[in-house]
């Protein structure tokens, strides 16, 4: 098996994703190769040894400066073309959603998406991707190579391996039509945090919490944790949090990493919006709430005791 | 200026899969995928009231499918081409996107909306592989669109905040949910919807090779359908002081903070 | 104690009446608008369209669209429901020599049947009352059925305007010119929102409306145009559920007795069915009066209560709840009808007038009967090419319905519900009488109060109510997650109630409701109106429904 790994990068750093990505295969694997596309990138080469990756190809160009898919797909397929792996990884991301898909389209490529797991299985790649709102997975192949594949965020961790990847300059070629899309105004953050979709963890309120004021713990505890808030359907008809908030089956979906709710009871309305979460941990007084039947972890307390005991614990480890 | 809208018919509930073809159950009452309506909106937004605007919806699915898409042109939208053919059953994002490229270029529209993703089966990919098709410029996940002389500018949400990104038309754009509120459409638009002009086209109709096609045409493949690993053991503990120091042990040993 | 009728609903009829208001060349002109995609409804569509087929200058009279059904729900058939045992005459008369009976969408003929009185861990048997006898009948789904017959309507040439709501009956003169199109895209307050798009006046030749139980302007026709009965009208509520079970059921099954009391001052009159659809569901409902008395009375919980019972769960075992819904049924029967059934330009047909049989629970084909009627009057007069909107243009419908097996079975029964106003043994003792004597004994017409006066009590009846266990029994909140109610938390309420009630009233609400739009608090109740399921039973008992935005409510699939 031949992997090429699409690493991400940002302002300087590689994408912890991707990098997990790298690992997982070089689990698979002896043979991994990663790509770094960018501008003033060279730098980065040396961490991609270090988590997995045999050999690093480096495409370095002004052209690539902006975070966007298409030269990158040129990139890649040029790469391919000249190099021939059979299997090219990405950790999903909003760019690398639409590099993987040129990509697929490229080179005629079967591409599998939101992959949680990827394994070997009598010679062939296996691909397990939920569906249906995280209710059933899905067990998916390829019938040809090159074998593309979206790996879900936050799946696999790097892996420090701790080796040492030989470096090669890739010549960059563009097409025309890669080039028209020009980036006028790059990763402008918005002022109040990450919005609930995007958001790694969320700290979510609900009825529970008692008034609309009681939602300043809500606040602090996410922004101890570097997440968003979200609120549930009651509040928001109630008047406390905003609608653009609202997880649940008239809502939002949301499946971050971390799920705590808050005052929250659990109803099925609210559980098929944050169902696919990856931790969930539910804060309520009432030990007959729903939500304790499919919290990962249920504390039955007062939550004006545990939250901002929560926040100040979180502070001090992060401070650390 | 002419638009080509994108669009989708998926079941109204999606709720299973057939376990015999390990497909999505699409049988039931489908509806017009409710992220195409937004890119149907923007179509009609930009087409405004220029009587030389067209919007188009291109679509790729079975005869039945005009039922739904038949709510895009009651919206507003002026005609719909569905590409309906047996030959495409079971076509993955390699032979769809390539079907659907096909249908565009006949079209040869000055802009290609697609909408924010797919309900049925969550993928947010077409565009990307049906831009790369047609050699077009493209920007994805656009919360604001504009066009002026001939440029497209569109902002964009990204995981570290909002880019803002130009290109000149012909383009290719996806719009996230979050760019407009799809209008309802009047009661005038329902019932004048039937009078649009709906054409039906084969893959032969528009040269779509055989081996290109449905299951010959997918590089991808379904093995089999199973639950999810269940959430494993849900714990539960009464406060007594200290419950949040569990919770923080509870997050660190689950690699959650 | 409080009656409910102590704190009438903020609403006046006049709300939903209006001459058309949109300029004229901005109306929609039809030439028959019918209300609703229900049996009588599409009954009447497809009955006009099989007559249009044979005179095409009529048709052509008509305009382009001769038939428009509007109906609120998502499609035809999202907010039907009932159990349904269906007598086929109508269905068979009116697709004679154009559709068999095997073609359309039924379960079986019912094949054996039983009527048991429940204890609360006994099940007797007893003889079927002739009047429940269903030799003959088949099982239907009425939401299949409906969706069945809205593709024939259509194939007749109807245009079917699902998700939309009729708000308004357009009267101008004293003449009833068609109706009026809701709103859609309100906020909560009322304020338009972005995408807002106001409703239309849709005018009509002939206005028929078929908008099922609690019609919201069939009643305001009603006393706007002075067509009330006899008697006031009263409902039942009916909460069931569609079951996937292991092993068939092979008979129909009918009970009476537990889980309600029989005691005269609780009045709690109704019963439950269990039905099978095919070999592998099985449909069980509870139907209860919504005359009853106890503050805590809830027919969801009720129905979870029976499902714990021996003969029940047996019949539930190794399977799985896949549907739920619940509905009101109109049960003052004969002498609830209104005393005219037409009015310049307008026809009533179906449960929206009241055509149902209580002892026979059959109105299914009643509304599939009054709907052809009232497409063959309103031809008729369309016709004879007159001015249709002058007094007694329409009143061959009258006529007709009165000459109809409708009629005829309506009065035979028509003081059996009101007996059991009087109890369980005593009603049952004077139903039989009624029924031996074909109506005739005892003589006279028994008279009905409105369910809304019946002076609340308060029992503990909550306890025994079982716990939700997610496998036999079912929680309000999740039911209503089946039912496929998705219905937008930022609308306006459609439910009009007063909000400062006292606190037996609020729980009466929140009780009764069986997808838990009340909650009581503080000083009176409080509504979630994006709950409703829209069964009308807030109507009966102190408040008033009006139809939400159109496509809202719930998506009934099985029911």
């Amino acid at each position: 098996m031949s992997t090429l790994v699409f690493l991400e990068h940002h302002e300087g750093e590689l994408q912890k994703d991707s990098l997990g990505v790298l690992g997982k295969a070089a689990l698979l694997g002896d043979d991994v190769s990663a790509l770094i596309a960018g501008s003033g990138v060279e730098g980065l080469a040396a961490q991609a040894g270090k988590y997995g990756a045999r050999k690093v190809y480096v495409a370095d160009d002004p052209a690539l400066e902006a975070p966007l898919p298409q030269p990158r797909v040129d990139v890649a397929a040029d790469l391919f073309r000249r190099q021939g792996f059979d299997t090219v990884l990405f950790g999903a991301t909003v760019l690398t959603a639409d590099v993987a898909a040129g990509l697929a389209a490229r080179l005629d490529a079967g591409l599998n998406w939101d992959l949680v797991d990827l394994a070997e299985d009598n010679g062939k790649l296996v691909g397990k991707r939920p569906a249906l709102d995280d209710t059933v997975y899905v067990e998916v192949g390829w019938k040809s190579e090159p074998r593309l594949a979206l790996i879900r965020t936050g799946t696999f961790e790097p892996v420090e391996s701790g080796g040492e990847a030989e470096v090669e300059q890739v010549a960059v070629e563009l097409e025309d039509f890669s080039t028209q899309a020009k980036m006028i105004e790059q990763a402008h953050e918005e002022s109040e945090g990450p919005s609930i979709e995007d958001a790694d963890v969320i700290v979510a309120g609900g009825r529970g919490l008692g008034g609309p004021e009681n939602f300043a713990l809500v606040e602090e505890l996410a922004k101890a944790l570097g997440g968003a808030v979200a609120a549930t359907r009651a509040v928001v008809d109630a008047g406390w949090y905003p609608y653009s908030t609202q997880v649940g089956q008239t809502g939002k979906t949301v499946a971050p990493r971390l799920y705590i709710a808050v005052g929250i009871s659990g109803a099925i309305q609210h559980k098929v919006g944050m169902q696919g979460s990856n931790v969930i941990v539910a804060i309520n007084k009432d030990p007959n709430a729903p939500i304790f039947e499919y919290a990962d972890l249920g504390v039955v307390g007062d939550l004006h005791e545990i939250v901002p005991k929560l926040t100040e614990l979180v502070r001090q480890r992060k401070a650390a | 200026m002419k638009i080509a809208v994108c669009a989708k018919v998926v079941p109204e509930q999606a709720r299973r899969i057939d376990p015999q073809t390990k497909r999505l159950d699409r049988s039931g009452e489908q509806v017009l995928n409710p992220f195409d309506a937004n890119a149907v909106e923007e179509a009609l937004r930009l087409k405004g009231n220029d009587a030389d605007a067209e919007v188009v919806l291109v679509s790729l699915g079975p005869e039945r499918s005009l039922d739904a898409l038949r709510k895009a042109l009651a919206m507003g939208a002026d005609r719909v081409v569905l590409v309906s053919d047996e030959a495409a059953a079971g076509s993955d994002l390699v032979a769809s996107s390539y079907a659907l490229a096909r249908a565009l270029d006949r079209e040869q529209a000055d802009l290609v909306l697609f909408g924010q993703q797919a309900n049925d089966s969550d993928g947010a990919v077409m565009w990307a592989a049906v831009a790369d098709r047609l050699r077009r410029p493209l920007i994805s996940q656009v919360a604001e669109l504009t066009v002026s002389d001939g440029t497209l500018r569109g902002k964009r949400q990204t995981e570290f905040g909002y880019d803002v990104i130009e290109a000149p038309l012909p383009a290719v754009v996806a719009v996230s949910d979050a760019i407009n509120e799809p209008r309802y459409p009047s009661l005038k638009g329902i019932m004048g919807a039937k009078k649009k002009p709906q054409e039906t086209v084969s893959l032969g109709d528009l040269g779509v090779e055989a081996d290109r096609a449905g299951e010959a045409g997918s590089r991808t493949e379904v093995y089999a359908i199973g639950h999810p690993p269940p959430r494993g053991e849900t714990q539960r503990i009464d406060d007594d002081g200290s419950g949040a120091e569990k919770i923080v042990e509870f997050l660190l040993e689950r690699k959650a903070l | 104690m409080t009656k409910p009728s102590d704190f009438p609903p903020p609403f006046s009829v006049s709300e939903a009446i209006a001459p058309p208001t949109d300029p004229e060349d901005e109306r929609i002109e039809v030439g028959v608008a019918i209300v609703g995609a229900g049996p009588a409804g599409l009954a009447c569509a497809i009955r006009l369209g099989q007559l249009l087929e044979d005179a095409p200058a009529v048709a052509e009279r008509l305009g382009e669209v001769p038939v428009a059904v509007i109906e609120k729900g998502k499609q035809p058939g999202s907010h039907l429901l009932s159990g349904a045992v269906v007598n086929p005459r109508a269905l068979q008369r009116l697709f004679a020599g154009r559709r068999r009976l095997d073609e359309m969408p039924f379960y079986g003929p019912v094949e054996q049947e039983s009527v048991y009185f429940l204890t609360s861990n006994r099940a007797v048997r007893i003889p079927t009352p002739p009047t429940m006898k269903n030799h003959g009948n088949r099982v239907a789904s009425l939401a299949e059925l409906g969706r069945w017959l809205a593709e024939q309507a259509e194939e007749a040439g109807a245009m079917i305007l699902p998700e939309t709501a009729a708000t308004k009956l357009l009267v101008d003169h004293g003449r009833v010119r068609g109706i009026r199109t809701g709103d859609k895209g309100r906020g909560r307050d009322n304020q338009e929102l972005p995408n807002f798009e106001p409703g239309s006046d849709v005018v009509a030749r002939i206005t028929v409306l078929a908008e099922g139980t609690q019609g919201h302007l069939t009643g305001a026709a009603i006393e706007q145009f002075g067509l009330e009965g006899e008697n006031p009208q009263v409902w039942a509520l009916g909460v069931k559920e569609v079951w996937r079970v292991a092993r068939p059921l092979r008979r129909v099954i009918h009970t009476l007795g537990w889980p309600l009391r029989a005691g005269a001052k609780y009045r709690e009159f109704g019963g439950s069915f269990i039905y099978p659809m095919g070999d592998d569901m099985v449909t069980l409902g509870m139907v209860v009066g919504l005359d009853y008395r106890d503050v805590e009375l809830s027919v969801h919980d009720l129905l979870q209560e029976l499902k714990t019972h021996r003969l029940v769960r047996r019949l539930l075992e190794g399977g799985e709840r896949i549907a739920w819904g619940a509905k009101t049924i109109p049960e003052g029967g004969f002498l609830s009808l209104p005393k005219r059934l037409h009015a310049p330009g307008l026809l009533l047909a179906g449960d929206g007038p009241g055509f149902v049989n209580v002892p026979a629970l059959k109105g299914i084909h009643y509304a599939i009967e009054t709907g052809a009627l009232a497409a063959e009057a309103a031809f008729a007069a369309l016709q004879r090419g007159e001015a249709v909107g002058r007094r007694g243009a329409l009143a061959s419908y009258d006529e007709a319905v009165r000459q109809s097996f409708v009629w005829r079975e309506l009065e035979e029964v028509r003081n059996m519900r009101q007996a059991f106003g009087r109890g369980f043994w005593l009603g049952g003792a004077l139903a039989g009488a009624m029924t031996a004597s074909r109506g005739k004994f005892p003589p006279g017409d028994a008279g009905t109060e409105p369910d809304a006066e019946q002076e609340l009590l308060r029992t503990d009846r909550a306890r025994s109510y079982p716990a939700a266990d997610g496998k036999l029994t079912f929680d309000k909140l999740s039911s209503v997650f089946l039912s496929g109610n998705k219905t937008r938390d930022d609308a306006p309420n459609h439910i009009r109630v007063q909000t400062e009630v006292p606190r037996e009233l609020a729980e009466l609400w929140a009780r009764m409701c069986p997808a838990q739009v009340y909650e009581a608090r503080e000083g009176g109740v409080e509504v979630t109106a994006s709950n409703c399921v829209q069964c009308g039973a807030i109507t009966a008992k102190g408040g008033r429904l009006t139809p939400p935005e159109g496509g809202s409510g719930p998506e009934y699939t099985l029911t």
